[in-house]
């Protein structure tokens, strides 16, 4: 049966892909081949999920060798998960690439953007379904390295300085990884992750553990863009061309805070890390400070897609505050926002790629009147705003909903206020942009632009109907959060 | 079925109206004959309600399961057949009222603002119908966000600071408090439905309760409890019509009537009495309602002091409502149908004065009432009401308020009513006194005043749709005087007593 291969299938066609691109070459071709294999790995992510959601664990030994051996894929509900989030922004992305990547980058460049794009979505949805440490690692190289060069890529020459910086500070994250790993072989003699998390219990504290997690939460960290190891990502993001900016702001800071869950919960087990150290602790003050410093410093901005990145490092803290919670109340809220803030961030980038496709640019001089000239998309960027200050009727407030009532079942009640005094600088610079796009006149030179074309404008405009649709009828998306949760949580299908 | 249909019609109706208005932008008759049509068809379903709710029916319809466990849903009760009654029944008159006032003063973008009325009239109709506390906040942002592009519809700098107070206080506020005394109910009570005799009781002691209701109190920003009312004397930057129905209506009395929806339905008026968790507020209530009017007082903008007031009035609601005896709560809802008749009057006469003689302060408004007798003889009548003499309907709330102060020995409630009335009276007979018995100002006395009318030539009354808007809303000012039953029976059913 080919269904039992859906846990290789999920990376080989996306890697295979990008070879096929390159031989391909011409632009035309390449994009369509890359959008048939986003099309297919989407459909294997999404009927991965089903089957986790219904039969649980799902273990596939790679070459038929079994662990620990072999490398073995093992995805649960909460891999799939964001494996779909990872295939479905790749899936919108496509289309949306043929135009959005026309005036950004050069057009004998089109077939490595698509290969790039396929390598960096191979890389992501490999870091979800290994089930090895060391996997774990070369999956997370792909992804950056490819997104290194897709930064790279972008029409501005400051997007060189960008990538450079992402490239150093995501070596060093890369590298405290791979140390800790090493650590945990040292400890544990094993790569596999299942039997790390049996044996781990087993070897019990030792300094060398303690290393280990050290390495790791920072070297992630460093990846997730947690405050204040952030600085990499609004050079990276205001430079990268759209749909890069969209979809690694959708996905790829989400893959790694998964990955820091899976380690935090399930490996090293939230009894080592919340109960027996202070990891709790340092990591809800970083979140307060994520939720706080660059939400003031998006306020200063002058520029929508700095604004945007700095609103994400933001939003991240309201992420890694759930995961600090140690409850499933808390890591359901952090799913939750992960599921929410890739749909409104993803939406915003790609409503904004539409806009510097027509207005040359991103910056506020160049945006204003934007309500007069282009109002659709300046609509679509408020309501995907309003999401950002979590407005009810929008996915962000079922985000804050949950993360706030997790903070009042572990009896935090201040945490209540910091989460919303948080929103209400979100307030302050969404409405920066609305005063920009509502209260001032086009810049003289603008030529009339209006709107982006429909194959931006559309998956743009889908994802956020998404943020509405989302935020008003949460069953499903709160319901797959909470088996998320669970599976994190209470992991089950360990030593089976 | 049938039930269901009638609910959700009062939402639809609106909503679609706004998407025809939004589609008729280029024909300015047609849009405004569909912006007519829309508010009469939606007063009259309103009313049909009204009329089954008199009958003991309690219609209800769940929406959406928004969240496991947690719906969106409408459910009918009489406070909210009251005030979807009073918005959208003084929709039409000042739909009649804007188009005077958009024509006659040449506005901008005036698709634009009918579109976004009938949007915050959709939001009015969902808070009236909202059948738990979530669905209630999520009309109640919509509410918010809605009339923003109507405070700033001159798109000037000062509309865009004052909107910024607008939206900061009220954004702010209700993601603040509001939400987090949203989400405390929740976790504590289990559930955000609304039921007769409160969800807290017994889930929560005395000192609890008090801080929940400060979230509560101060997260609802549209009743403008001091210190968080200066979104409205902001929002004056508006034209009109808008302070009229919306900021002397609809956003207020939907920031009022959650209030009242609260503290009966959330916490209940038995509970808190037995807690006196409540204690605090006719206090805080009381210094609002005296220290508005003293500003107000102080005010010679026109439409400034007549925001100043709203506020004072609004805590008349909150007063009565957190005074918590069956009479007070009945007073409380008398005085949202009295005050929204009373100050829409008021409104619609500065409007008047606006678009006819091109006055704004009533230091200019010396023998105005010799021009313009028909506004000002409605201004006479809404003031009265206001200050609560017979024959206005504000004497009416006003006695059941005093009453229940009265019976219950809350005499600082007591005082507080009569410094006020006597305060109301200090601000508004003056400008009576000035339009009627004082001299108009000659040519000699004031070169700029001359050259003002040369301007604009010599005005006599308001253009006709507008005189008649304003007379009507006079003349129901006095006939709920007379006759207030079926308020009274729906209050009384709220009240659940007497």
């Amino acid at each position: 049966m080919l269904t039992q291969h859906f846990p290789a299938l999920l990376v080989v066609v996306p890697l295979m892909a990008a070879p096929l691109i390159v031989f391909a070459r011409r632009s035309l071709a390449s994009w369509l081949i890359a959008l048939l294999a986003t099309a297919v790995t989407f459909g294997i992510a999404a009927s991965l999920l089903a089957q986790t959601l219904s039969d649980g664990t799902i273990s596939y030994a790679m070459g038929s060798w079994e662990a620990p051996l072999g490398i073995e894929y093992r995805i649960d509900a909460a891999g799939a998960f964001v494996a779909v989030i990872v295939a479905a922004m790749g899936l919108i992305v496509m289309p949306y690439s043929r135009v959005g990547i026309a005036t950004e980058v050069r057009s004998e460049e089109h077939y490595l953007y698509y290969a790039l794009m396929m390598l960096c979505l191979a890389g992501l949805l490999g870091i979800l379904v290994t089930g090895d440490a060391f996997n774990l690692f070369v999956f997370l190289e792909v992804s950056s390295l490819a997104t290194y060069v897709l930064i790279a890529m972008g029409r501005d020459r400051r997007a060189l300085v960008a990538a450079y910086q992402y490239l150093l500070m995501g070596t060093i994250g890369a590298t405290l990884y791979v140390i800790g790993v090493g650590l945990l072989y040292l400890e544990t003699g094993t790569l596999n992750l299942a039997d790390m998390t049996t044996r781990l219990v087993e070897v019990g504290d030792s300094r060398g553990v303690l290393a280990a997690l050290a390495f790791i939460t920072v070297g992630i960290s460093l990846k997730i863009a947690l405050f204040p190891l952030h600085l990499w990502l609004p050079n990276a993001y205001a430079y990268a061309p759209s749909p890069v900016s969209a979809f690694l702001a959708a996905t790829a800071t989400k893959v790694s805070i998964y990955v820091l869950m899976r380690y935090f919960f399930t490996i090293f087990g939230s009894t080592e890390v919340f109960d027996a150290r202070a990891t709790g602790t340092i990591l809800l003050g970083l979140s307060l400070a994520a939720m706080f410093v660059p939400a003031v410093v998006a306020i200063f901005q002058h520029d929508m897609k700095r604004l945007l990145a700095y609103s994400s490092v933001s939003q991240i803290g309201y992420i890694t505050l759930g995961i600090s919670l140690d409850s499933v109340e808390g890591l359901m809220a952090s799913a939750m926002h992960l599921f929410n803030h890739a749909l409104t961030k993803g939406g915003l980038f790609l409503v904004l790629g539409g806009v510097v496709l027509r207005c040359g640019g991103a910056g506020f001089d160049r945006l204003a009147g934007l309500g007069q000239t282009m109002p659709v998309a300046a609509f679509a960027m408020v309501v995907g705003g309003l999401s950002l200050i979590g407005v009810p009727g929008t996915a962000g407030f079922i985000s804050k909903w949950y993360l706030v009532s997790a903070a009042m079942h572990e009896g935090q009640w201040w945490l209540v206020g910091a989460v919303l005094a948080s929103s209400l600088l979100a307030v302050i610079y969404v409405w920066r942009f609305v005063e920009v796009a509502y209260f001032r006149a086009p810049p003289a030179d603008h030529p009339a632009p209006g709107e982006a074309p429909l194959s931006m404008l559309l998956p743009a405009l889908a994802m956020i109907a998404g943020c509405v649709y989302f935020g008003i009828d949460a069953t499903w998306s709160s319901e797959v959060a909470m088996r998320v949760a669970e599976v994190l949580m209470y992991n089950p299908g360990v030593g089976q | 079925m049938t039930e269901d249909i009638q609910l959700i019609s009062l939402l639809l109706t609106p909503l679609v109206g706004m998407l025809l208005l939004a589609l008729a932008g280029r024909w300015p008759n047609l849009r405004e004959a569909i912006t007519l049509i829309t508010a009469v068809v939606l007063f009259s379903e309103s009313l049909k309600l009204a009329a089954d709710v008199l009958g003991g029916a309690r219609p209800a319809l769940t929406l959406i399961e928004m969240l496991p466990g947690l719906t969106l849903r409408l459910a009918v009760e009489p406070l909210g057949a009251v005030f979807s009654v009073i918005s959208s029944g003084l929709w039409i008159i000042s739909t009649l009222y804007s188009i005077g006032y958009m024509r006659g003063n040449k506005e901008k973008k005036q698709t634009r603002f009918f579109v976004c009325f009938a949007g915050a009239i959709f939001a009015a109709q969902g808070i009236a119908l909202a059948g738990n506390m979530l669905t209630l906040f999520m009309f109640y942002e919509a509410m918010t966000l809605i009339t923003y592009p109507l405070v700033t519809h001159h798109g000037t700098d000062h509309a865009r600071n004052s909107a910024r107070t607008y939206l900061g206080v009220l954004l702010g506020t209700s993601i603040a408090f509001l939400l987090s005394g949203l989400l405390a109910t929740w976790v504590i009570a289990g559930t955000l439905d609304f039921r007769q005799g409160g969800i807290l009781v017994g889930h929560l002691g005395a000192t609890g309760t008090a801080l929940l209701l400060v979230l509560y109190m101060f997260g609802i920003g549209k009743a403008a409890l001091m210190p968080f009312h200066r979104w409205l004397p902001a929002a004056m930057v508006a034209p009109t019509p808008v302070s009229a129905l919306l900021h002397a209506v609809a956003v207020v009395k939907a920031g009022v009537f959650t209030i009242v929806k609260v503290i009966v339905y959330i916490f209940g008026t038995d509970n808190l009495m037995s807690l006196g968790s409540a204690d605090w507020v006719p206090v805080i209530a009381g210094f609002s309602i005296i220290s508005a009017s003293i500003v107000a007082l102080r005010a010679d903008n026109l439409k400034r002091r007549l925001a100043y007031s709203t506020v004072s009035q609004l805590s008349y609601v909150t007063l009565a409502a957190t005074l918590l005896a069956p009479i007070s709560i009945v007073g409380a809802i008398m005085h949202i149908a009295a005050h929204a008749l009373g100050k829409i009057t008021l409104f619609f006469a500065a409007g008047s004065i606006y678009t006819a003689a091109h006055k704004t302060e009533v230091s200019q408004l010396d023998g105005i009432g010799r021009r313009m007798p028909w506004t000002m003889t409605a201004f006479s009548i809404g003031a009265l009401s206001m200050i609560g003499l017979p024959p206005a309907a504000g004497f009416v709330s006003k006695w059941y308020i005093l009453s229940a102060a009265m019976s219950l020995e809350h005499w600082l409630a007591v005082g507080v009513l009569v410094l006020s009335t006597l305060l109301n009276a200090g601000y508004f007979l003056p400008i009576v006194w000035r339009a009627f018995f004082r001299e108009p100002p000659s040519a000699d006395d004031a070169h700029h005043d001359a050259h003002h009318d040369a301007h604009h030539g010599a005005h006599g009354e308001a253009p006709l749709l507008m005189v008649f808007a304003q007379t009507t809303t006079a003349a129901m000012t006095i006939g709920l005087f007379f006759y207030h039953e079926p308020v009274l029976r729906l209050a009384r059913a709220v009240a659940g007593a007497f």
